[in-house]
């Protein structure tokens, strides 16, 4: 009875780790036609139309990078001055509702996110933000170019300030997580010294957990690369290479979503897979890293202690 | 003897800068919350209309006529559970592995690691996963293959819960139990996975608000179904997925019912949430 | 407590200091004169309040809502426990060093800097000048100048604590507060940072928190025993140490207590 529990736990762990690789190989195999026919070609190539079966990647993968950066552009500040204002200011008894309620942004789920992006943000983004933007940004040498183009309310931008609401609870969790770790002592010394609580958190705290926060920024990216519906309903899924970040482009996850269904032959089809093979490395390779970081910060403190 | 020496200018400066990031870091709460409560008042404002008796007693309509969620609530719950049962177990036990026999050997911090992974990896993926290696192969879309879906992202968050509950779980009552005799299996089931309870059923609560709005893993495999049905070898009806197409279409009934749809999924999935926080901290 | 000893300029004042953790009082009506330029010691049992009273002299509670201070301390006739009173610059004068060594995550040399950064806008050539006078001082220099630029962790323990000692005295305290600074440290290098603290006091007032009743007995000149958040006696160290004049003094330092 002991050895069949024991050995009934540890075939279910092994189920558990092999999912990663099972995923892998499955994307593999099913994308195998596209993958022979455009060997690298497909991450270059621009075109994709089903019509004349010509599938690349360029766009999609363009699509997600940017939206994604722009996230983390928005995202990373604002968790970690909400992480500070969480951790340093805020007094005892609003700690846990102010936390909750950051918390919540996670919880919220993704469509309901993009619901609300594509009827409710996008429309006011477009009537009050966006032609601001043009104005201030369009006539300039190198900004320029990426705030042209009508003001539609959809589009890569829009995407990515919804995709930094959705990252900001997850980035603030860990950098609360790893500002926690800082010695009191540690942070004491520097207060003996007379520093203010911004100096202290700029040049002590931050560069105490600094592999943390790192790691904390590689999960928020790895959920912003990922992120499906949010990203869907906002992006404008327009198969178009554009400078402009106010034009609608595409995403990995949202070409997925919008054309998978409807693939019609089965070199579309396999096409899509290898998309969501591509998509699936970068965030396995980006969220491992993030692990990576996070556990030789454990590590540290462990053998310090 | 000097006295404090007067404040001069350098110091006038940092407390300016320190004045200023303090308050930056403020803002950096109030945009959050900003957000927050821009789209829990939306949501109210627009769905509170939509959240009629016919919602609740009739099928999703055809184009420009009324009807109501039925089928998709019944659809959502049904794999939803299906998903849980299937899940939960399979977590369970494999978390048990992690934290229990595997404290030496290469397989559990390796399945520790990869679990992490799954625990973040894009939902969408996992929709394509259950699509070749189910879909692909039965050739329809099937309720079964959407709690499949779902399964696989039940699994991850309870083996982390329950890996980090049973830690938890001190070895002085390990020992106590092995010392009375007990065998390894009677002890982590009656006295590690007692003392753990409350933390794996907030994990368990959390898998369930995870996929009851998990929209991206059911587009492949669930898809969706326009008629009331239980049958989990055809096509199913569900919330998420009918929310997207209706928010999607250009008809002002189908986006009243996706209105009606997402509160009912953020108020549930809110309230699992919190339950779930008030069972833990007890 | 009338036969305490009285100086004509003490450098700190502390009349009647209450203090509370919460609701718990931790020090009971503490009065005493520290004087300038000499080593004082707190010392007794764990629990005692010494470490608490300690961290008044530079208002380092204030970090913990909870914690409040009541009662009057006056460096150089100035209450420092006034709202009025500006920490920052309370801290400048009334500089730290604690149990463990705390060497900042940075170099070795922006660790000392980083202190004299936040008061004073010294030159490249003035900044290198102002460290080597300050590892001088903390008797760390000659083990270091060769790798000014190592992360300050890389110091063993003991060299970490006399960096820390450095990095205080580099922005010119007048008052050094030394809390247990030998207790994670092996016996050559606490000597080390004893004969150091014997040397600061020519420039500085010291004062101690140590659990080590010969620790205080080698470096202090005045020692204050204190029990149960009171002051049980504070007097010059030579004879408190050999003739105390309170029963509970003389049952702690034979070992009968504590």
């Amino acid at each position: 009875m002991d050895a069949f529990f024991k050995n009934l736990t540890r075939f279910f762990a092994f189920f558990v780790f092999s999912i990663l690789a099972a995923i892998l190989v499955s994307l593999l195999i099913h994308s195998q036609i596209a993958l022979s026919k455009y060997g690298f070609n497909f991450l270059f190539d621009p075109e994709w139309d089903p019509v004349t079966e010509e599938f690349g990647a360029l766009i999609p993968i363009y699509g997600t990078i940017v939206s994604s950066a722009i996230a983390m552009i928005i995202g990373i500040p604002v968790s970690f001055g909400i992480a500070l204002f969480l951790t340093e200011l805020a007094p005892t008894w609003l700690k846990r509702p102010l936390g909750t309620a950051i918390e919540m942004l996670a919880a919220i789920p993704s469509i309901i996110y993009g619901m609300w992006g594509l009827f409710v943000f996008a429309p006011l983004f477009a009537m009050y933000v966006q032609p601001g933007l043009i104005q201030l940004f369009g006539p300039l040498p190198i900004l320029g170019p990426l705030f042209k183009g009508p003001a539609m309310g959809i589009g890569m931008l829009t995407a990515g300030i919804i995709l930094a609401v959705m990252v900001i609870p997850f980035i603030t969790a860990v950098m609360r997580d790893v500002f926690e770790l800082v010695p009191p002592m540690l942070k004491e010394s520097a207060y003996g010294l007379g520093a203010t609580t911004w100096e202290v958190v700029w040049h002590v705290v931050l560069p105490y957990t600094k592999i943390g926060v790192v790691g904390g920024v590689m999960l928020g990216l790895g959920r912003a690369l990922g992120e499906t519906m949010a990203v869907t309903f906002v992006i404008g899924n327009a198969h178009r290479l554009s400078t402009s970040l106010l034009a609608p482009g595409n995403s990995i996850a949202s070409a997925l979503a919008n054309e998978f269904t409807e693939a019609v032959g089965d070199l579309h089809s396999a096409a899509l897979i290898e998309l969501g093979l591509i998509l699936f490395l970068i965030t396995t390779i980006v969220l491992a890293l993030s692990k990576l970081m996070l556990l030789q910060l454990s590590k540290r403190e462990g053998a310090k202690t | 003897m000097s006295t404090l020496p007067p404040p001069n200018k350098i110091y006038r400066r940092r407390r300016r800068v320190n004045a200023l990031m303090l308050f930056i870091s403020g803002l950096a709460m109030a945009f959050g919350l900003f957000w927050l409560a821009w789209i829990l008042i939306t949501l109210l404002y627009e769905g509170f209309g939509a959240l009629t008796f016919s919602l609740f007693s009739q099928m999703t309509p055809p184009p420009g006529s009324a009807g109501g969620l039925l089928n998709a609530i019944v659809g959502s719950v049904l794999m939803a559970a299906t998903a849980t049962l299937i899940g939960t177990p399979i977590g369970i036990l494999a978390g048990t592995y992690l934290a229990e026999f595997g404290r030496r050997g290469w397989l559990a911090p390796a399945t520790r690691f990869i679990n992490d992974i799954l625990l973040s990896a894009p939902s969408i993926v996992i929709g394509l996963f259950i699509y070749s290696v189910y879909v692909a192969q039965v050739r329809h879309f099937a309720g079964w293959g959407g709690a499949l879906a779902l399964s696989l992202i039940v699994i991850p968050v309870v083996v982390r819960t329950t890996d980090d509950m049973l830690k938890l779980v001190p070895d002085s009552l390990r020992e106590a139990a092995v010392a009375l005799g007990a065998p390894a299996w009677k002890m982590i089931v009656f006295v590690s996975y007692r003392a753990a309870r409350a933390g794996i059923v907030t994990g368990i609560l959390l898998a369930v608000a995870r996929i009851s709005g998990e929209t991206a893993p059911l587009l492949f495999t669930a898809l969706n179904n326009q008629f009331w049905s239980l049958n989990m070898n055809q096509p199913m009806a569900n919330l998420p997925v009918v929310i997207f197409q209706f928010a999607m279409s250009p008809y002002p009934d189908w986006h009243r019912l996706a209105w009606g749809g997402a509160i009912l999924i953020t108020l549930g999935v809110l309230a699992l949430n919190i339950v779930a926080r008030v069972l833990f901290r007890r | 407590m009338n036969d305490q000893p009285q100086f004509d300029n003490p450098k700190l004042k502390i009349k009647a200091l209450d203090f509370y953790y919460g609701q718990y009082q931790a020090i009971k009506k503490v009065s005493l004169d520290i004087p300038a330029n000499k080593v004082t010691a707190f010392i007794g049992p764990s629990g005692c309040g010494k470490s608490t009273l300690l961290r008044t002299l530079n208002r380092l509670y204030e970090l913990y809502p909870d914690q409040r201070a009541e009662g009057e301390i006056r460096l150089d006739g100035t209450d420092i426990l006034a709202k009025s009173q500006d920490i920052t610059l309370l801290r400048a004068k009334v500089g730290m060093v604690f149990q463990k060594p705390t060497p900042f995550p940075m170099s070795i040399y922006d660790n000392i800097a980083f202190g004299a950064r936040l008061y004073e806008k010294l030159s490249r050539g003035e900044m290198d000048e102002r460290i080597e006078w300050a590892l001088t001082k903390a008797a760390l220099w000659k083990e270091v100048k060769d790798k000014l630029h190592q992360s300050g962790t890389s110091l063993s323990g003991g060299q970490q604590q006399r960096l820390c000692i450095a990095r205080g005295i580099a922005i010119k305290p007048e008052v050094l507060l030394l809390d247990e600074p030998c207790s994670a440290l092996d016996p050559i290098s606490t000597s080390r940072i004893e004969e150091l603290i014997d040397e600061l006091k020519a420039d500085y007032t010291v004062v101690i928190v140590t659990h080590n009743m010969q620790q205080a007995a080698r470096v202090s000149d005045y020692t204050a025993y204190m029990y149960l958040g009171e002051l049980i006696e504070y007097g010059a160290t030579d004879r408190l140490f050999i003739k105390p004049q309170r029963r509970e003094t003389e049952d702690y330092i034979t070992g009968r207590f504590g």
